[in-house]
């Protein structure tokens, strides 16, 4: 992906630019100069777009949301200057704690998604009759969106007559609400989430098996591997971009995990399945909320978290462009 | 249910943030937060009735799911504000009213002679001493009964707290949830928590609480818990209530497996379309629980303001006395199936909202809500955390330290 963004502005400099004004002729010193500052300005021109966009849509609203979290303020009314005092209260904020606690398990749990979609995926790499559709059946859970899966497990383990319950009591355990109960509600949404998130890394796991090279695989069958040490030495080697680019997205799918808990739960019952998101948009934007302030230094800490994820991201995106193409 | 009509509210939304930009004048532009069918049809005839009497004036109506509603008043009262916008009388209109963006109406009030007909709602329609809105509907709240249930067990209407505490225990042993309730939501458990605080210390202390001026620590408020332990520990009400709306508590009820429901009058609507009869259900007033203490009652009042950002501010006066007057409210609220305000307007048909009617007429005082008493963000933090007293009542001592933390941050 990387590697497509750049080339383009690579290539701006390239001696292409040079060709054309030679026709002009006439006063070769004012074309030359022409020459140099076309090539100094054309790639700032078609940068700008791009540039503009991510100031406007990303770097600004960081700016300011770090401003706002030193305000009191409700949105409509009169700012206050507080300094720091919204991070202040929110360390003493037990309902905070109980969010990024939940982060944490949905961080660890949803990278679940990453050997179960391989799993699937090696399963799926055959050829049978109708293969095709047995990959789109899987994959299925990711193209609904995540209100409708929500919805869907909210009804699976709905008390009374979800499926869930009936399976229980199938197997003789008494019907437990997975959503009203603060033990579970929290690992019962993980699930749902994992549903979509599982379909996603079998088809980037899909695509990456296309292209494990034959040869590789032969050669490694003549040495004698089979089962566990092919997958292990061969094939997973071969995976790695895959790999990475799984890993990455279901970080950042565990950080943003709003829409189920919204849907789900609305981080009830009395905020036990709440996560920094939704905390955030408790805080300042529902019905009970406006506390923008609060809101923006609870969005800052999230910030603060994903920039780990982030700059790994980044610095290994670089290592790899300056080794590899 | 709900969360099919979040998902509405936003593309509601959304479509009317399009249409408010195609505006011309004499044009009329209300919101409203009113998307169930017996609502929805008392605005179509108010609408309509005012339409006939002022044919020159183009009435658009904009309809908004309740919870959307509350989220996206915010935006549409600052940037493309309409003409009219429905909302909650009391604590809850206060943000608006403070920060300027609903408008002062006290002279339609007094043009229209509403100081005197709509007296009981004034003080709750007032702030700085002016009038921002109009009322034109409220209703009661109070425990709806299966009658038939109670019969066939033989348990007499309880009338003291005493006798409430003995029927659940019946019930409980004859294999019905003594009360139904659904807290998903969390504002049901405001109504149980309004009652339970007004009928063991009484009104003035309940608006002392609600205001911010009594500590969650205090004695007082543990009493009222101590007290609603009585039917939590003993597990009177429906198991797994955290997961439910207020309206999936219903099939509960109709089914038989329930028999009482703490509720709004709102409620009887969705009772008689789950198809209980009307000889099915019966009313109570919520039980008297420290002798002597004057019964307040839950009256929640829904009212309708001028947005201070509207172009159509003449004609939205016109609709606002329109809508203030006793034939009006009169017909309005036979179709709500709920009380008028204007002391004007002809007494409901209805066996239970005339119980409802009598009983708020008797009333010492009227509380609105909760969540319309309390500010938002304590309202918020408290119904959080009666939803967790009802799930685990042995936390109650950290529950009250948390709330009063909050309380002490929010108003001190």
């Amino acid at each position: 992906m990387s590697e497509q963004v750049l080339a383009p502005v690579s290539s701006g400099n390239s001696p292409k630019f040079s060709v054309e004004p030679a026709t002009s002729g006439a006063s070769k010193n004012r074309s030359s100069k022409w020459i140099a500052s076309q090539r100094k300005f054309a790639p700032w021109l078609f940068l700008t777009p791009g540039v503009v966009m991510f100031l406007v849509y990303v770097i600004v609203p960081i700016g300011r949301s770090l401003w706002i979290s030193l305000y009191e303020w409700d949105g409509i009314g009169v700012k206050t200057f507080i300094g720091i005092a919204n991070y202040i209260e929110l360390i003493n904020d037990d309902a905070f704690y109980t969010a990024l606690y939940n982060n944490i398990l949905w961080l660890g749990l949803y990278m679940l998604a990453v050997p179960a979609g391989l799993m699937i995926a090696i399963f799926l790499n055959q050829t049978v009759t109708g293969i095709r559709i047995y990959k789109s059946l899987f994959f299925f859970p990711f193209v609904i969106s995540q209100i409708v899966v929500g919805l869907i497990f909210s009804w699976f383990y709905a008390p009374n007559f979800g499926l869930f319950t009936r399976l229980l009591e199938f197997v003789g355990v008494d019907g437990i609400a997975i959503l009203a109960d603060e033990r579970f509600v929290t690992y019962g949404i993980i699930v749902a989430g994992l549903w979509p998130q599982i379909a996603y890394c079998m088809i980037l796991y899909l695509t990456g098996l296309n292209n494990v090279s034959p040869d590789q695989i032969e050669a490694a069958r003549l040495d004698g591997a089979k089962g566990w040490k092919m997958l292990w030495y061969v094939i997973i080697p071969q995976l790695r971009p895959a790999t990475f680019i799984a890993v990455v997205v279901t970080i950042i799918g565990a950080l943003r995990s709003f829409d189920l808990v919204s849907i789900m739960s609305s981080g009830g019952p009395y905020g036990s399945s709440r996560v920094l998101s939704y905390y955030m948009y408790e805080q300042a934007l529902s019905e009970y909320g406006f506390r923008m302030g609060y809101g923006a230094s609870i969005a800052v800490v999230l910030f603060a978290i994903m920039i780990v994820f982030i700059t790994m991201f980044i610095v290994r995106m670089l290592k790899d462009e300056r080794e590899g193409c | 249910m709900s969360d099919f009509r979040k998902v509405a509210a936003g593309s509601f939304a959304a479509a009317f943030m399009m249409g408010s930009s195609a505006f011309a004048a004499g044009d009329l532009i209300i919101n409203l937060d009113q998307t169930d069918p017996a609502p929805k049809k008392a605005f179509e005839n108010i609408v309509a009735g005012f339409s006939r009497e002022n044919p020159d004036v183009n009435v658009i109506v904009n309809t908004m799911n309740k919870e959307g509603y509350k989220t996206s008043i915010r935006n549409f009262l600052t940037a493309g504000a309409p003409d009219l916008a429905t909302w909650y009388a009391g604590n809850r209109m206060a943000p608006f009213v403070n920060a300027g963006l609903f408008e002062d109406v006290t002279d339609v009030w007094e043009e229209n002679g509403l100081n005197e007909q709509l007296k009981s709602a004034a003080a709750s329609m007032t702030i700085d001493g002016k009038k921002w809105g109009v009322p034109y509907t409220y209703y009661q709240w109070g425990i709806y009964y299966r009658k038939d249930i109670f019969e066939e067990k033989g348990i007499a209407v309880p009338t003291s707290w005493d006798e409430l505490v003995a029927a659940s225990a019946k019930l409980r042993a004859a294999g019905i949830d003594p009360f139904t309730i659904g807290t998903k939501a969390l504002w049901p458990t405001g109504g149980w928590f309004d009652y339970m605080n007004l009928r063991v210390n009484g009104y003035e202390f309940h608006m002392d609480l609600t205001a911010g001026k009594v500590p969650y620590t205090d004695p007082r408020v543990k009493a009222t818990f101590d007290k609603w332990a009585e039917l939590v520990k003993p597990g009177y009400y429906n198991e797994n209530h955290a997961a439910l709306d207020w309206q999936e508590a219903v099939p509960a009820l109709v089914q038989g497996k329930a028999a009482m429901y703490l509720m709004g009058n709102f409620a009887v609507d969705v009772f008689r379309n789950g198809g209980l009869k009307d000889e099915q259900i019966g009313f109570m007033q919520f039980p008297e629980i420290t002798p002597g203490i004057p019964m307040a009652e839950d009256a929640p009042t829904d009212t309708i303001h001028i947005p201070a950002n509207a172009k159509n501010k003449e004609d939205a006066r016109k609709f606002l006395a329109y809508m203030a007057r006793a034939d009006v409210q009169t017909a309005t609220n036979i179709t709500l199936g709920q009380l008028p305000v204007n002391s004007g307007a002809e007494r409901p048909e209805k066996r239970i909202l005339q119980q409802g009617f009598d009983m708020l007429s008797n009333a010492y005082a009227l509380a609105q809500f909760y969540d319309r008493d309390a500010s938002a963000a304590m309202a918020k933090a408290g119904m959080e955390g009666f939803q967790e007293f009802m799930v685990k009542p042995e936390r109650i001592d950290a529950i009250l330290e948390r709330l009063e933390k909050i309380r002490s941050r929010v108003h001190d």
